[in-house]
C-alpha cells in the first residue's frame, strides 16, 4: 500500500459536528415565509381508469390555496431517467388510470398540514375499477389485463446477454442443475422522509430544496416535466437522511411543490408520512430467478443460463437499470465460459420496485451465491475451495463488459477462510449450530449511461487562496454516506494541505460545476474522487510553476505540495508556503484567481463500469431447533475496495451492509395482500435493532486499482449482498434447511426440518 | 376549538404558549420554537429519532402531547451543549467513534444514550443495546453507536458523574 499522509486516516466526518448538535438542517427543517404545505391523494384501488374527479369542495376549504390534477398539469411523462423515451410511463399526477394502490391522483397546497389533509378527504374521484394482475407469472399471460398500452404481456423491458455456446457448455458438462429462487420486496427505510421545499422566484425561476441523491437530474426532469429550461430550475441539496438508492429519481411531490409554488407565488413544502414510505413507496425489486449451472467433474464452471423476471411494479421506475444490472451481476465472480441471460421487467398492479442498494445485485447474488453451495455439496467439494477454483483474477476478461483490473477475490476467500476458522467449524459443528459462506462483486460506478447528458459524469472545482486555504466545489451529493469527507481527504493529499484548510460546497446545481449523475452504483469516490485529483492538479501545475520561476530553478527539478508548502522535490529549502505560492501565481497572471476544474467520465472501460469491487462473507449462526428462530452469532469479512481513503467510513458501510443483510435475510418483508403493502409502521417492519446485531470483524485486502483516485475503487453498495446467501448456507448446515425463498422465517425452518 | 395556555421550560429556557390540544410535543418543539434538532422519523413512536427527556426521562415527542407536559422540563439535542463550544462527551465520542452517518437518528440516539448513561453509569454492551433499542439507524449497523456510548460513559465517568465537564445535563 502506498504511504498517505491524509487519505487512509480515520478523520471524522466533517459534518459529524453539526449533526451531533441538532444544528444539521434537513429539508423538513426547512421554514420559509409564507410557506405553504402539500399533500398527495393516492388511488385506493389497484387498477381503475379516472372518470372524474371533482376538486371544488376542497378548492372552497378556507386555508386550502390551491388544488391539482393530471388535467391541470403539462402531462408530460417521465421515468426510468431518459435516455429512452419508450420506457418513460409516469405521469407526476395521474392522467388516465391509476395503476397502484397509492398512484399519485390529486395534490393540496394549503396553509397548514391539517387543513391540506382535510381538503384531501373532500376531494371526489370517480374510478371505474380494472381487473388487476399481481403476480409476475400471471402478469405475462396472454388473458391478464394490460397495465400500460403499447406494453404487450406487461413485459416493459426485455434485455438478452450471450456469450461463449451454453448448449455446449452443457454438453460438457459432467453435473448440472437448475433451481428456481424467489426473493420478496424491502423497503429502503431510510429514516428521514422524504421531503421537499420549492419556490418559485419572482422572475419565475424555481429553486427546489429535496431529500434527493441525485440534485442534477431532479433538476433536468423536473425542467422537463415542467416545460422549463433546465437552468430556471436551481436545486439544492440539504442534509440528507439516507437514501439507499430510494431518493435517486424525479418524485411526483417535487413536481407538485414546484408547480404549486409556480402557482401560488408562495413556498410549498411536501413531507411524507412513514406510512406513505412503506405502503406505496418504492422498494427493491422482488424476482423470480432460474438459474441452470455446469460444472465439470473437478468443479470447473462450463456454462450458466439465467432467466429472471423482475416484479417491476405499476411502473418502470428505475426498473429497466435493474434488469439490464441482472444480467451483469449474474457473470461476476466467477470465470463463465459460456453464459446467457435473459431478464424481463414486468409490470404489476403495485407500487413500482426500483433501486435499493445492490441494484440487483443482492437478488442476483442470493441466487448465484446459494446455487454454488449446493453445487459444492453435491461435488463433494468445500464451498471456499468450489469458489477459489473458478474466482475471477486480474486480467480475466467479461465478454462485452471489462477486463478486470485490480482483484482481490482470491485473497478475500482466503482471508476469511482463516479468520472464521472455517475449515475447523466447517466440519466439526454442534447441532444446531452452522457456518455458510457468500461472495459479491461490484461496480464503482456504471458506465452504462441512462441519463443522456452532455456533461461529464462527475465534476470539481477547486479554488486556491493566498490565506492557504481552498475551496472545493462539486455536485457529488453527501447522503449520509461521507462524500464531502472522502473528497476533501483526497484533494488535502493531493495539495499537502490540512482538512481545516479546505472549505467544501456540494450538490447545489446553480453554484457547484456541471455536473454529477448523483450518489448511486457506488459511484462517487472513484469518479468525483477523480475529478477532485484532476482540479488539483491544475492547481498545482499553476503553483510549481510560480515556485520555479521564484528560486530561479534548474527545469529538471519536479515540485511537491507537502504539509503546506509548495517546494522543490529533495529541496525543502527551495519553496514557499502554500497561500505564498497561491499569491505569486496569481500576482503573474495579472491577478487572476488560481482556479482550476477536474472532470471523470470513463474511457475504454467497456459498458458497465471502471473497476470491480469484490468480497467473501462468513456467518456462524445457531438455530433453536423448536421455534425455528435464528441468531447470527458472527460475521466475518474480508473485501477488497482498493485503497481505503477513511476506514472508519468504510467500516460505517459494512456495518451498515450487514445491518441491511440480516434484515433482508431474516425479517425484513413488505408483505402483499392484492395490491396493498400491509406494513403500515415501523412496528410491523422488522428491521434489526441494537441488540440484534451479531459480532464482526472484517479486513480489508490490499489492492491498488489504477483507474481509481489514489488506487480507491466502491466500498458502500456491493458489501449489502453477500449477507443473504452466507445467512441461508449456514441455517442449511444448522438444520437442513435450505432457503430458496427469501426471507429466511421460522416457519419455512420448522417445516423443511420436518421433511 | 380552544387553545391551551402551556408552560415549557426547554433547555432551561420558559416559553408560554397557546396550543392545540392535539398538538404534539414534537411539533410544538420543530414549528413553534424552531428547535429542528429533534426529528420526525415515523409518527408512530417506532424509530425513536424524535426523543427528548421530560423531567429526566426520554419520550418519544411525536406521541406525546403538549398540553400534558405542561410545566414539566423538557430537553432536547440543542441542549446537550448549550453554549455551542465544549459538546456533551457523548456529541464528543458519537463524532470521534464515528457513530454519525446520514445523523437523522443521531438526537435521539443521543438522548437515549444520556438517559442511559444517567441511570447506568457504567453499562456493559448489551445493556448500551438494550439501552439503544428503542431508536432505529439505517446506516451504521449501531456497532459505532454502542462503542460511542461505552467510550461517552468511560468520559463521564472521568468527569467525576458530571457530564459535560462539571454541567449538569
Amino acid at each position: 500500500m502506498k504511504a498517505y499522509s491524509i487519505v487512509g486516516r480515520d478523520i471524522p466526518r466533517r459534518d459529524a459536528r453539526s449533526k451531533a448538535t441538532g444544528s444539521a438542517v434537513y429539508t423538513d427543517d426547512i421554514k420559509l415565509p409564507g410557506m405553504l404545505h402539500g399533500r398527495i391523494l393516492r388511488s385506493p384501488v389497484p387498477h381503475a381508469r379516472i372518470l372524474n374527479i371533482d376538486v371544488s369542495r376542497a378548492a372552497a376549504l378556507p386555508g386550502v390555496k390551491c388544488v391539482i390534477t393530471g388535467q391541470d398539469t403539462p402531462k408530460i411523462k417521465y421515468g426510468n431517467w431518459r435516455l429512452f423515451p419508450a420506457t418513460q410511463d409516469e405521469y407526476p399526477l395521474a392522467v388516465d388510470k391509476v395503476r397502484f394502490v397509492g398512484d399519485e391522483v390529486a395534490a393540496v397546497a394549503a396553509v397548514d398540514r391539517d387543513t391540506a389533509e382535510e381538503a384531501l378527504s373532500l376531494i371526489r374521484v370517480d374510478y371505474e375499477e380494472l381487473p388487476a394482475v399481481y403476480d409476475v407469472r400471471r402478469a405475462i399471460r396472454k388473458d391478464a389485463p394490460l397495465i400500460h398500452e403499447g406494453s404487450p404481456g406487461n413485459v416493459s423491458v426485455e434485455r438478452k446477454i450471450a456469450y461463449g455456446d451454453v448448449r455446449a457448455g452443457f454438453r460438457e458438462a459432467d453435473y448440472v442443475r437448475e433451481d428456481t429462487f424467489t426473493v420478496h420486496p424491502v423497503s429502503h427505510a431510510y429514516l428521514e422522509p422524504c421531503s421537499t421545499v420549492a419556490r418559485c422566484d419572482p422572475d419565475g425561476r424555481i429553486t427546489l430544496w429535496t431529500s434527493t441523491q441525485t440534485p442534477y437530474i431532479v433538476q433536468c426532469l423536473l425542467a422537463s416535466v415542467l416545460g422549463m429550461r433546465e437552468n430556471d430550475i436551481r436545486v439544492i441539496k440539504p442534509f440528507v437522511g439516507g437514501g439507499f438508492g430510494g431518493k435517486m429519481e424525479l418524485r411526483p411531490w417535487e413536481f407538485c411543490a414546484a408547480f404549486m409554488a409556480k402557482k401560488t407565488g408562495r413556498p410549498v413544502k411536501f413531507v411524507l408520512e412513514r406510512e406513505e414510505e412503506l405502503v406505496f413507496g418504492r422498494r427493491r425489486h422482488p424476482m423470480r430467478i432460474t438459474s441452470k449451472v455446469g460444472f465439470k467433474k473437478d468443479g470447473t464452471l462450463v456454462a450458466k443460463d439465467l432467466k429472471i423476471l423482475l416484479d417491476g411494479g405499476a411502473y418502470n421506475a428505475m426498473g429497466p437499470t435493474a434488469t439490464f444490472l441482472c444480467g451483469n451481476f449474474g457473470a461476476m465472480l466467477y470465470r463463465y465460459p459460456n453464459y446467457r441471460f435473459y431478464g424481463r421487467h414486468v409490470y404489476t398492479n403495485k407500487p413500482p420496485a426500483s433501486a435499493m442498494r445492490g441494484f440487483g445485485a443482492p437478488q442476483s447474488l442470493f441466487a448465484a451465491e446459494s446455487q454454488m453451495n449446493m453445487a459444492a455439496e453435491d461435488l463433494g467439494i468445500d464451498p471456499i475451495e468450489l469458489r477459489l477454483k473458478n474466482a475471477q483474477v486480474p486480467g480475466d476478461v467479461i465478454p462485452d463488459v471489462a477486463t478486470i483490473s485490480s482483484c482481490g477475490f482470491v485473497e478475500c476467500l482466503r482471508e476469511v477462510a482463516r479468520m472464521s476458522g472455517w475449515n475447523r467449524k466447517r466440519k466439526t459443528h454442534k447441532p444446531g449450530r452452522g457456518i455458510g459462506v457468500g461472495c459479491y462483486s461490484f461496480i464503482s460506478g456504471g458506465v452504462f449511461n441512462w441519463f443522456n447528458t452532455q456533461y461529464p459524469f462527475s465534476a470539481a472545482e477547486v479554488r486556491a487562496f493566498s490565506d492557504g486555504t481552498v475551496h472545493l466545489l462539486t455536485m457529488a451529493s453527501d447522503i449520509g454516506q461521507g462524500s464531502d469527507t472522502a473528497l476533501a481527504q483526497i484533494l488535502a493529499e493531493e495539495l499537502g494541505l490540512r482538512m481545516e484548510d479546505i472549505r467544501v460546497t456540494s450538490a447545489d446545481t446553480a453554484m457547484t460545476p456541471q455536473a454529477d449523475l448523483g450518489s448511486w452504483g457506488s459511484r462517487v469516490t472513484l469518479m468525483a474522487g477523480n475529478a477532485v485529483v484532476q482540479a488539483a492538479r491544475q492547481i498545482k501545475e499553476a503553483l510549481f510553476g510560480a515556485v520555479s520561476a521564484r528560486f530561479n530553478l534548474n527545469v529538471i527539478y519536479d515540485f511537491e505540495c507537502k504539509e503546506g508548502r509548495v517546494q522543490a522535490r529533495g529541496r525543502p529549502d527551495r519553496g514557499v508556503s502554500f497561500g505564498e505560492a497561491v499569491a505569486m501565481a496569481q500576482k503573474a497572471n495579472r491577478g487572476e484567481p488560481v482556479v482550476a476544474r477536474g472532470y471523470y467520465t470513463p474511457r475504454n472501460k467497456g459498458l458497465v463500469t471502471p473497476a470491480f469491487s469484490f468480497g467473501a462473507q462468513v456467518a456462524e449462526v445457531s438455530v433453536d431447533r423448536e421455534t425455528g428462530l435464528v441468531e447470527v452469532e458472527k460475521i466475518w469479512t474480508a473485501h477488497d475496495c482498493g485503497t481505503v481513503i477513511n476506514p472508519t467510513a468504510v467500516e460505517g458501510q459494512l456495518e451498515g451492509s450487514i445491518h441491511m443483510g440480516l434484515g433482508y435475510a431474516l425479517s425484513e418483508e413488505l408483505r402483499m395482500e392484492n395490491g396493498r403493502t400491509l406494513n403500515r409502521t415501523f412496528l410491523d417492519y422488522k428491521m434489526p435493532h441494537a441488540p440484534d446485531m451479531p459480532a464482526n470483524e472484517s479486513l480489508c485486502v490490499d489492492t491498488y486499482e489504477p483507474e481509481g483516485p489514489m488506487g480507491a475503487k466502491e466500498a458502500g453498495e456491493g458489501l449489502v449482498s453477500p449477507t443473504a446467501p452466507a445467512i441461508a448456507e449456514a441455517v442449511y448446515h444448522a438444520t437442513g434447511y435450505r432457503c430458496k425463498d427469501l426471507p429466511i422465517t421460522p416457519e419455512k425452518i420448522l417445516k423443511g426440518m420436518k421433511k | 376549538m380552544m387553545k391551551h395556555s402551556i408552560t415549557l421550560t426547554v433547555n432551561g429556557d420558559r416559553y408560554t404558549l397557546a396550543v392545540f390540544p392535539w398538538r404534539t410535543l414534537n411539533e410544538v418543539l420543530r414549528e413553534d420554537l424552531n428547535l429542528t434538532g429533534t426529528k420526525r422519523g415515523c409518527g408512530t413512536g417506532d424509530c425513536g429519532a424524535c426523543t427528548v427527556m421530560v423531567d429526566g426521562r426520554t419520550v418519544s415527542s411525536c406521541l406525546t402531547l403538549a398540553v400534558d407536559v405542561d410545566g414539566k422540563e423538557i430537553l432536547t439535542v440543542e441542549g446537550l451543549a448549550p453554549d455551542g463550544e465544549r459538546l456533551h462527551p457523548i456529541q464528543e465520542a458519537f463524532i470521534e467513534k464515528g457513530a454519525i452517518q446520514c445523523g437523522f437518528c443521531t438526537p435521539g440516539m443521543e438522548m437515549s444514550a444520556l438517559y442511559l448513561l444517567s441511570n447506568h453509569p457504567r453499562p456493559g454492551e448489551r445493556e448500551i443495546r438494550h439501552g439503544l433499542s428503542g431508536n432505529l439507524c439505517r446506516c451504521t449497523g449501531y456497532n459505532k453507536i454502542v462503542e460511542a456510548v461505552a467510550e461517552a460513559s468511560r468520559r463521564m465517568e472521568k468527569n467525576n458523574g458530571a457530564p459535560g465537564g462539571g454541567r449538569k445535563p
